[in-house]
């Protein structure tokens, strides 16, 4: 492995990789160090490095003067969609993923490849027409109609990853199962779903983070301002008040959309690299 | 005996057939709902781009059919193929920053030891961060006066007062946007690179070695080759990603300054969500959609390509 390593002394490498690690760390850091100083320090000229007093001022100050904005709704819209979409896109695909491996009936590989074909079409070129869609079912403005269409891009890569994953498990296993007399939802429910745990992992987190940070459509098909995702929100702070931004106030709703993905992440890194991996070479 | 073995044998090869028979029919029961969505969302408004893209759609009210005059208008819309014009060299510049850098980074940090695994996550944080996120946080990065960057590059004086105002001139803008996407998007190039090279048995870099190789020969004559799926892989996931970039431009530079950072799909959102010509937008995301299958394609055939030399 090291084979391939450029032929670096040990004090060059280190130092390589510590300069790129503070061009990756530092922007972070700083937007940290920016949401807790005190309100007045947050907007000084020249901007100080670190909090010389800290304070949760610009936290509580989410919401807004005299509350025209009450970032805990926002949080939660957020939260439902974010959930919302993991949960469900699990369930469909461990579903589906299970038919397609397990179940399969005349047609299923080709309606398989077909639905994975959305992945080819990114939902940037239909969000047109999925407006008037979302409009004519009366889901127009609405974060069940998000979360619904949310799950729906989401379904080609949990689909993929779970159709895989039950197609590796042994086939013996589901036969025992169904020699004991288990019925076919608790063959999947009792035998086959516990085995495929990474699987169904891996799909729930990245739809999560994927709605989670979801700005575009979030933009486009939510209108009624306390239906807005956290993303969207942030862009009301960013348009500020008579013209001037609080760059405190912003960067206190950076960090508190940015925290729950990086603590997701480092609690199950394992599932989130292991996930872009089985993707990428999809 | 003979008889009743017959009957078993008759009656469990029925029982084989009806079972096959649950088998398929709980198949089609349990993709049926992850069908219905997609029909929903996805097929439906697929087929519908089609048919307003050959309607005048207005907001409200009723449409009317008109051929293919969207089409006919978007060929002449100076303002669609400006936009057309500056996805494409946004691509140009994004495509292989991201990737230099991220191989580097992935020479780098590919051992299995404990640093290399430290380092590694640390360029990878910006990953999980949503690039809306991203976009906000560096809008504020390059303020001037109340900007952290700004005034490191002061300290270091490679810039005087008064501070500059980049996202008021378009190039600094948009460099201001290619930083934040190197910034957040090279670890996950990183990490796919990384992957390639580790799939790369060890024992050919030992043989060359053996044979008098030097690090950059085996580099070129082992490591490239032997990458070069991953690599059209990396390559396909950047230039897809960066004909449809959205966020980072209506965040930091809303399309300013005077218009000039306009990306295709902005421009789609203004002429579909700000002036309501959902017919337009429809056709304007139609040629969209045919320029991004004619990458996929290229995708595809790179691919095949390179997994047949390999």
């Amino acid at each position: 492995m090291t084979a391939a390593r450029p032929g670096l002394p040990r004090a060059a490498w280190w130092a390589a990789c510590v300069a790129f690690g503070a061009l990756f760390v530092f922007p972070l850091y700083l937007t940290v160090a920016q949401s807790l100083k005190a309100p007045a320090e947050a907007a000084a000229s020249p901007p100080t490095l670190f909090p010389h007093q800290l304070s949760i001022q610009n936290y509580l100050n989410l919401n807004g003067q005299g509350g025209s904005l009450s970032i805990g709704e926002h949080v939660l819209n957020s939260l439902l969609v974010a959930l919302g979409t993991a949960v469900g896109t699990a369930i469909l695909a461990t579903l589906a993923g299970y038919g397609f491996a397990r179940l399969r009936f005349p047609g299923s590989g080709l309606l398989f490849l077909a639905m994975l074909a959305a992945f080819m079409i990114p939902f940037q070129a239909v969000i047109t027409p999925l407006y008037v869609v979302l409009q004519a079912i009366g889901l127009s403005n609405s974060l069940v109609g998000l979360t619904l269409v949310y799950i729906t891009f989401q379904l080609p890569f949990g689909l993929f990853l779970m159709r895989n994953s039950f197609a590796a498990l042994p086939s013996d296993l589901e036969e025992s199962a169904q020699l004991d007399g288990c019925s076919i939802v608790s063959t999947l429910w009792r035998v086959m779903l516990p085995l495929a745990v990474p699987g169904v992992v891996t799909t729930a987190l990245f739809s999560f983070f994927t709605s989670w940070n979801e700005f575009f459509a979030a933009l486009i098909l939510i209108t009624d301002q306390s239906r807005f995702t956290l993303p969207v929100t942030l862009s009301i702070l960013q348009t500020g008040q008579l013209g001037t931004i609080d760059w405190g106030v912003l960067e206190a709703g950076v960090v508190l959309s940015a925290v729950p993905c990086l603590v997701l992440f480092l609690l199950l890194q394992r599932y989130y690299v292991g996930g872009l991996l089985s993707g990428a070479v999809k | 005996m003979e008889a009743a073995r017959t009957r078993v044998g008759v009656r469990s090869r029925r029982r084989v057939l009806t079972w096959r028979r649950r088998r398929q029919l709980a198949g089609l029961l349990f993709v049926l709902p992850a069908l219905a969505c997609t029909t929903l969302f996805f097929l439906i408004p697929l087929g519908l781009d089609f048919w307003m893209s050959l309607n005048q759609w207005p907001l409200l009210g009723d449409h009317t059919f008109v051929g293919i005059q969207n089409y006919a208008q978007a060929i002449h819309d100076s303002g669609f193929l400006g936009s057309v014009g500056l996805t494409l060299l946004y691509t140009l510049v994004v495509t292989p920053a991201l990737l230099f850098l991220a191989f580097v980074l992935a020479l780098l940090v590919q051992g299995t030891d404990l640093a290399s695994r430290f380092f590694r996550t640390l360029y990878f944080l910006p990953v999980p961060v949503g690039l809306a996120t991203a976009s906000y946080l560096f809008v504020w990065l390059v303020q001037p006066n109340v900007g952290p960057i700004i005034r490191g590059l002061e300290l270091v004086r490679v810039l005087h007062q008064p501070p500059p105002v980049w996202l008021a001139t378009t190039i600094p803008a948009l460099a201001v946007v290619i930083g934040m996407v190197v910034w957040k998007v090279t670890g996950l190039q990183m990490i796919l690179l990384m992957s390639g090279m580790q799939s790369i048995p060890g024992s050919l870099h030992e043989a060359a070695t053996v044979d008098g190789a030097g690090w950059w020969r085996r580099f070129v004559h082992i490591t490239l080759p032997l990458l070069r799926p991953t690599l059209a892989l990396v390559l396909v996931f950047s230039i897809a990603g960066s004909l449809l970039a959205f966020d980072q431009f209506y965040i930091i530079t809303a399309g300013g300054p005077s218009n000039s950072t306009l990306t295709s799909v902005y421009w789609i959102y203004r002429t579909s969500f700000v002036s309501f010509h959902l017919g337009y937008g429809a056709a304007l995301s139609i040629l969209m959609m045919l320029a991004l299958g004619a990458v996929s394609a290229l995708q595809l055939l790179l691919i095949r390509q390179s997994a047949e030399l390999s």
